[in-house]
């Protein structure tokens, strides 16, 4: 078989750009276009119920918008730091790889204590997971598990960013493997901008 | 693939003891038989809860003999006190006090609230735990890494977590039988509000068990999905273009791109019924504003793909073991490939046929009418490319050859009577008969299960370094055709005739006790299908430890998972082969033998030029 591989010149090569080191990234991809399609479900059962809704809410009049823009401002910005922080690492710069991953885990704790604040918020007007004063119960169902479901997946990101930032402070990053701090990257650029299109479909329209 | 990395990585999960070889192992083989086992376990429960609700349906309200009373007993009249002083005896105890088995059939009659719950977990096992565990996790693992040339999946720790996690989800799943209120008897489809409201059916945590099992089922499936498309994309051996991948590849690629996308949508399903049920919410509860509709269209939108999860390996299998056993390149490979793939992408469009009957607009079911209609094209390719394999080649009717052409005629019985389904005005008469029943069998079982029985009829020896025991295979293979057709054609007449499925007692209308004779043969021939199993089961381990040992290449096949050594070490091959060929050169002019394996740098001198 050895044999065989070393007569043989004119072979095809295997047609994928990528590497075998790249399987990592490429798992990423595939399973964000899988949690995409979560996503996807809530936002169409969403869509659904709310169309055959005689009495759905105007989402402006019961929730905070100026908060809530605030909020996505502050994700789109630690997707900025993010892009730093990747790019400070593919440079060989620890410091500025572990300062600019500190900012994006900061970003998003105070994303989620903000949106701690919105829900107590929300509770104290008597807008819960199954009721709603303002009009159809569904309204408080339907923000509560969208916005919920994403919270998680912010929270999820910002152990796992805090966990690289921790690896980093022990030297266990260089240049060489900075293709972990990419798919990291990765996924928190997707829970950004899955915000954006909750933000769009149940604060703005 | 670079030798320092492989070599690197083959060294890095090498066995040690017990425990990492046996249960907790990275390597994709054993992990593909831990799926088959589970999913050969899961068979046997499935199957005997379906002769329970065959026992129900051909002697309603009738002891079952091994459990309840005997028939002689009953006869004698004696039985009547006998029976009185039990219900007496277990009625005068509460609940609690009662044996699991009283509760479920009182002196072996099959109670109502149990025999929903049967065919509910029937359906649901033999989906969620048999065929998907056995055609996508056992083969899956099993074949992806050896037929595309490399030593191990992308990601070994999260192909042993995927299978563990399976387990965890089918432990939840099993645990719903025990707790009060039996398990979810909703049918596998769960439409609320008969779902959402445990008042309808008596379940409580039944229902919310069979949710939990099925999220967590999907974790699973992702992680494993993840992992055969990564594989599949970035492992592939020197020379391995996608056009001379095997096609059981192609259909297991495809297959995870739908398990991907599917079971999400599934999963976020289940987390708004879990909320209905357990926080109090409305989703599909029409009394809060919510939409029972949108239950159909979400659980279909995942359940249309998750049909051809089913039955796409199955084909795969099939144009593997077709060209093997014709001594012939398999006819129209493109056209297969491409079948399979636009079968794929229908999938998605067609949900609403599940839905005609439901309310939904006419417009829409006109719609899916037509999209469905035109699953038939690529289906029909696939049929006639087969035929065109099997047509002028050398045939051996072997066992796996045997269960293939069962695939190949059975599935095309099950996609005619598919057919009639897609036409909305059929469909108002035959919806929710037994002849929907007929052909998802005609499908499933007819397909998918066959293909199972050719799959590991045809990798056994590969996987266990044995032959299997032939005259025992071919009585298996005969018994099973013979009893699967008399189960199941006749639930095509009994579906015209109006028998509704999921029916507890036919006998209690009057226009159906005319198919009691019926349906005492469908049951004796569906006992008779459950016994055969036994032969499998048997000629299965008997053969692990006596089987006659096998060489490398038995079926003197071309694709790369016979060039390893059988059965194949950790890691595979001895150095990673170079691809020269396409899968199904067989018969080649110019070459001496008829087969040229995928490694074999001859080339035929006359041949199509792959």
């Amino acid at each position: 078989m050895s044999q065989v591989s070393t007569v043989e010149t004119a072979i095809d090569p295997v047609e994928s750009p990528l590497t075998p080191d790249s399987s990592g990234k490429l798992g990423m991809w595939i399973f964000l276009a899988g949690d995409a399609m979560s996503f996807g479900g809530l936002l169409a059962g969403y869509g659904a119920l709310r169309a055959g809704s005689p009495d759905w809410p105007v989402p402006q009049e019961v929730l905070g918008i100026s908060l809530t823009a605030f909020m996505t401002f502050l994700l789109i910005v630690s997707s900025l730091t993010m892009v730093k922080g990747l790019s400070a690492i593919q440079n060989g710069d620890i410091k500025g790889m572990i300062r600019f991953l500190s900012l994006t885990v900061l970003g998003g704790v105070i994303f989620l204590g903000l949106q701690a604040y919105e829900w107590t918020h929300l509770m104290h007007r008597e807008i819960l997971f199954t009721s709603n004063p303002f009009g159809d119960y569904l309204f408080g169902s339907t923000f509560y598990i969208i916005t919920g479901f994403h919270g998680a997946h912010v929270t999820g990101g910002v152990i796992y960013l805090a966990v690289l930032a921790i690896r980093g402070l022990q030297g266990k990053l260089d240049a060489n493997n900075s293709s972990i701090v990419e798919i990291a990257g990765l996924y928190w650029h997707f829970v950004d901008l899955v915000w954006i299109l909750v933000f769009t479909f149940v604060y703005l329209i | 693939m670079s030798e320092a990395t492989a070599v690197k990585e083959h060294i890095s999960h090498e066995h040690h003891g017990f425990m990492n070889t046996y249960i907790f192992s990275l390597d994709h083989k054993m992990i593909g038989k831990q799926f088959l086992l589970l999913g050969l376990i899961m068979l046997l429960l499935g199957g005997g809860l379906a002769l329970l609700v065959r026992w129900q349906l051909a002697y309603p309200e009738q002891p079952l003999p091994l459990i309840g009373a005997s028939q002689h007993y009953l006869e004698t009249g004696e039985a009547e006190t006998a029976m009185d002083s039990y219900w007496d005896s277990e009625l005068s105890k509460t609940e609690d006090e009662q044996g699991w088995l009283v509760q479920k059939m009182p002196v072996g009659i099959i109670t109502p609230a149990f025999y929903n719950a049967l065919f509910t977990m029937h359906a649901t096992i033999m989906v969620f735990f048999v065929v998907m565990p056995i055609l996508v996790g056992a083969f899956g693992n099993y074949l992806i890494p050896l037929m595309i040339g490399t030593r191990d999946m992308a990601f070994p720790l999260l192909n042993m977590l995927s299978f563990w996690i399976a387990v965890v989800s089918g432990a939840i799943m099993l645990a719903g039988f025990f707790v009060p209120g039996g398990h979810a008897a909703t049918g596998w489809t769960g439409y609320p509000p008969l779902s959402t409201d445990p008042a309808w059916t008596g379940v409580d945590w039944g229902q919310n068990l069979w949710c939990i099992s099925l999220i967590v089922l999907g974790i699973s499936s992702l992680m494993g999905s993840i992992n055969y498309i990564t594989t599949i994309i970035n492992m592939r051996a020197p020379g391995m273009t996608y056009m001379r991948m095997p096609m059981v590849i192609w259909a297991l690629f495809i297959v995870a791109i739908l398990l991907l996308l599917a079971l999400p949508v599934l999963t976020a399903a289940l987390a708004m019924l879990v909320f209905d049920r357990l926080a109090g919410t409305t989703f599909f509860n029409p009394a809060g504003g919510g939409d029972p509709l949108l239950w159909q269209h979400l659980f279909w939108f995942f359940g249309h793909p998750e049909v051809y999860i089913l039955i796409l390996p199955g084909m795969g299998i099939t144009s593997e073991i077709l060209p093997v056993f014709s001594r012939k390149p398999i006819f129209g490979y493109k056209a297969m490939v491409l079948a399979m793939a636009s079968l794929a992408f229908l999938s998605w469009i067609v949900w609403g046929h599940h839905m005609f009957q439901s309310g939904m607009n006419p417009s829409m079911g006109m719609t899916f009418m037509i999209t469905t209609m035109v699953i038939a094209v690529p289906s029909a390719i696939k049929t006639f490319n087969w035929l065109g394999t099997l047509w002028g080649g050398s045939i051996r009717f072997t066992v796996p050859m045997l269960n293939s052409l069962a695939f190949v005629s059975m599935f095309v019985i099950g996609g005619l009577s598919g057919i009639f389904m897609a036409s909305s005005a059929v469909d108002i008469f035959i919806h929710d008969t037994y002849y929907i029943v007929a052909h998802i069998h005609y499908v499933v079982f007819g397909g998918s299960i066959f293909a199972i029985f050719a799959g590991v009829y045809y990798w056994f020896p590969k996987m266990f370094g044995r032959m299997m025991n032939e005259p025992l295979a071919k009585v298996h293979f005969w018994l099973s055709f013979i009893a699967f057709n008399c189960t199941f054609f006749p639930m095509h007449i009994l579906g015209v005739g109006g028998h509704m499925r999921r029916i507890y007692n036919p006998m209690q209308y009057e226009f159906l006790q005319q198919f009691e004779h019926m349906n005492i043969f469908i049951t004796m021939s569906a006992f008779a299908l459950g016994l055969t199993q036994l032969i499998l089961l048997f000629n299965v381990f008997h053969s692990m430890f006596r089987g006659k040992k096998a060489g490398d290449n038995p079926w003197n096949a071309n694709t790369l998972e016979w060039t390893a050594a059988t059965p194949p070490p950790h890691g595979n091959f001895d150095a990673i082969p170079t691809v020269h060929h396409a899968p199904y050169e067989y018969s080649a002019p110019g070459i001496s033998e008829d087969w040229l394996s995928q490694t074999n740098e001859l080339q035929p001198t006359n041949g199509n030029g792959h």
